[in-house]
């Protein structure tokens, strides 16, 4: 793996200052899906700040990169993420979830510029993710189409739908990724609708599969180099996670999927992400090239 | 919006109403590269096969897979593309409901559902292959447009106009021929405007589908035979309903009987008695169609006269309510 310590550390760094943006957002609001969140920033990050052709100023180029975040329950860290990506404008999050506002928990792509889809109804993504790839050759575009799955939305029958037919289109200019913290409203995806054995699931419907620890960019990023040079097998990228990663009283517990932040609870957050970024960024400096 | 049809009149004759659908897509696919074309495994059944041939790399057959079928219309649309996705119109209106109002209203895209095999078109099939409630259901959805044309030519003109109009359409038609309601293409085809069949003063038929045919059939009976002049409009577009129409109708005829090869409950005549009361004026009305039943099985026709939805059901209906007095009725202390 190539990543260099300074961009494992810009990556690093960047991801968490989403992680608190979203924070932040999330106690404005009083309340959000935190925890689907902070297993997705990583992810979210290494896409849109090292992968996509997605130019913030340009969102209508239809050249460039399609991303389809298909659990549309973190509208709280995509909303925080495209105020990062100047699309939103910062004073709009603390509109969050208030009525009138354009930004609730999940997001409506026809108000919020450059976001693909609006998701919500959890398993649409994984189709019009499809549609957008399959779109590219029709029009004859080189653009790719990337797409994010929450693990427990994988329960819907219209997600293997649409991995049947992605394997059967030879569809690899769309590469999916698995946000696989383990984690669903009422408890362990084991224990409420098992997945697993969810690598080879994902094999046998065509796929090659590539299964990384969803908080390491080094292994995030050889992944998606990987999928990225496909040429008929499509990639689905099964990214092991933790719900809340970074925060001491979140992290792996389902109940959080959505919580309530008050003041002490922010500031013990606060605290934590701040100690987490500081592991990593060891990790970073220690393991990168 | 005359002309321009690769098919005659007299050709719509000999050709099932989805063939009509199947050579419209066809000739507008010649135009316009962005038509799409998808099936879920119904390419044989929905006419569009032709499509697939000329155009291989604009078909899409996604299998048995309907929500699939609305996510990937979808995304293409998404993508500048105007995506024609055909089913049978009980699956195309159900199976993947959630799809439709969120993929596509919600996001209001350009993506056009053909539902075939309407209302209970596929006789013998049974109730599991028929679609009575489709229009209860399309209608309510945001940023829809619900056509059912009468016949083939207006078929054509149907998808047509909505290749060339932004946003959600859904078009209902039937399963095998329909009876010919027009001769020519060359009338005033326009989306969310009743076309009226014939003129008439004592009551008002408001028909859609293959009920148009039959409605214009009771007319003329019930003018020779009983010297009723009925008017009869063909309202083609459910969604949005040409509420000026059914204004119009009320004043002038005081009388209303609507017809649809669907439920009762939710369609057109719903859709009708929504203008007529909202308008304040008092009429005469009834809802022709299933009466909140499944179906039976049977010959598209049998069931159609089982249902008063034929042209003897209606005479029958309209003798009925040609009786109602209800304007003499000023007490309304019995009544409550």
């Amino acid at each position: 793996m190539s990543l260099t310590k300074k961009e494992w550390a810009r990556l690093e760094k960047k991801a968490n200052d989403l992680r608190a943006l979203t924070l932040q957002t999330t106690f404005w609001a009083g309340s959000g899906h935190i925890g689907g969140s902070f297993s997705s920033i990583d992810i979210l990050t290494a896409l849109y700040y090292k992968y996509l052709n997605f130019d913030p100023k340009n969102t209508d180029d239809p050249d460039r990169d399609r991303c389809v975040v298909s659990k549309g329950h973190i509208g709280i860290a995509l909303a925080s993420m495209f105020s990062d990506l100047g699309l939103i404008e910062k004073e709009e999050l603390k509109t969050f979830n208030l009525t009138g506002s354009k930004l609730g928990m999940h997001l409506d792509s026809n108000k919020v510029k450059g976001l693909d889809a609006s998701t919500g109804s959890l398993g649409h993504g994984s189709a019009m993710a499809l549609g957008m790839a399959l779109a590219a050759r029709i029009n004859k575009k080189t653009y790719k189409t990337y797409l994010l799955l929450g693990d427990g939305e994988c329960d819907e029958g219209s997600v293997w739908e649409a991995a049947m037919a992605t394997a059967n289109f030879k569809a690899s200019n769309l590469i999916t990724f698995v946000d696989r913290n383990h984690n669903m409203i009422d408890g362990n995806t084991e224990d409420v609708m098992a997945l697993e054995p969810f690598a080879d699931k994902w094999t046998a419907f065509g796929f090659d599969v590539k299964v990384v620890n969803g908080h390491r960019f080094d292994e995030l990023c050889e992944a998606i180099e990987y999928a990225q040079s496909a040429k008929t097998k499509p990639v689905c990228i099964i990214c092991d996670t933790v719900k809340g990663a970074g925060v001491s009283y979140m992290a792996g517990n389902y109940k959080w999927h959505y919580g309530a932040i008050d003041e002490a609870k922010f500031n013990l957050a606060n605290e934590d992400l701040a100690n987490y970024l500081k592991q990593r960024l060891e990790v970073a400096e220690k393991e990168g090239k | 919006m005359a002309g321009g049809l690769v098919f005659t009149a007299v050709e719509s004759t000999k050709l099932a109403t989805a063939e009509i659908f199947g050579k419209t897509l066809c000739e507008l696919g010649e135009k316009d590269p962005t038509i799409v074309a998808l099936t879920a495994d119904l390419a044989g059944s929905t006419k569009i096969g032709d499509f697939q041939k000329k155009f291989p790399d604009r078909f899409i057959n996604v299998g048995i897979a309907e929500q699939n079928l609305y996510g990937i219309s979808a995304g293409l649309a998404k993508c500048g593309l105007t995506p024609f996705a055909s089913s049978f119109s009980v699956f195309a209106s159900m199976r993947a409901l959630d799809q439709v109002h969120t993929d596509i209203c919600y996001q209001n895209l350009n993506v056009k559902i053909i539902g075939t095999h309407g209302g209970t078109s596929f006789g013998q099939a049974g109730s599991t292959h028929h679609a009575i409630e489709d229009f209860a259901i399309i209608r309510s959805l945001v940023n829809m447009t619900l056509i059912c044309p009468a016949d083939g030519i207006e078929t054509g003109l149907a998808v047509k106009a909505a290749a060339a109009t932004k946003g959600p359409f859904y078009i209902r038609i039937n399963r095998g021929f329909d009876q010919t309601v027009y001769s020519t293409d060359d009338y005033d085809f326009e989306v969310g405007k009743a076309v009226e069949m014939c003129d008439g003063t004592d009551i008002t038929i408001i028909a859609c589908g293959s009920c148009v045919y039959q409605a214009v059939q009771a007319a003329s009976i019930l003018k020779n035979d009983y010297k009723i002049s009925a008017k009869v409009l063909n309202m083609h577009t459910i969604k949005p309903i040409d509420r000026e129409a059914v204004l119009k109708a009320v004043k002038e005829t005081r009388r209303i009987v609507t017809v649809e090869d669907h439920t009762v409950i939710g369609g057109l005549g719903s859709a009708v008695a929504e203008v007529v009361v909202e308008g304040g004026k008092a009429c005469a009305f009834r809802k022709l169609g299933l009466q909140d039943h499944f179906s039976a099985i049977g010959l598209h026709e049998d069931l159609m006269a089982m249902y008063e939805i034929d042209s003897e059901g209606i005479v029958k209906n309209v003798l009925e309510v040609m009786k109602a007095d209800f304007e003499a009725d000023e007490d309304w202390g019995d009544e409550v």
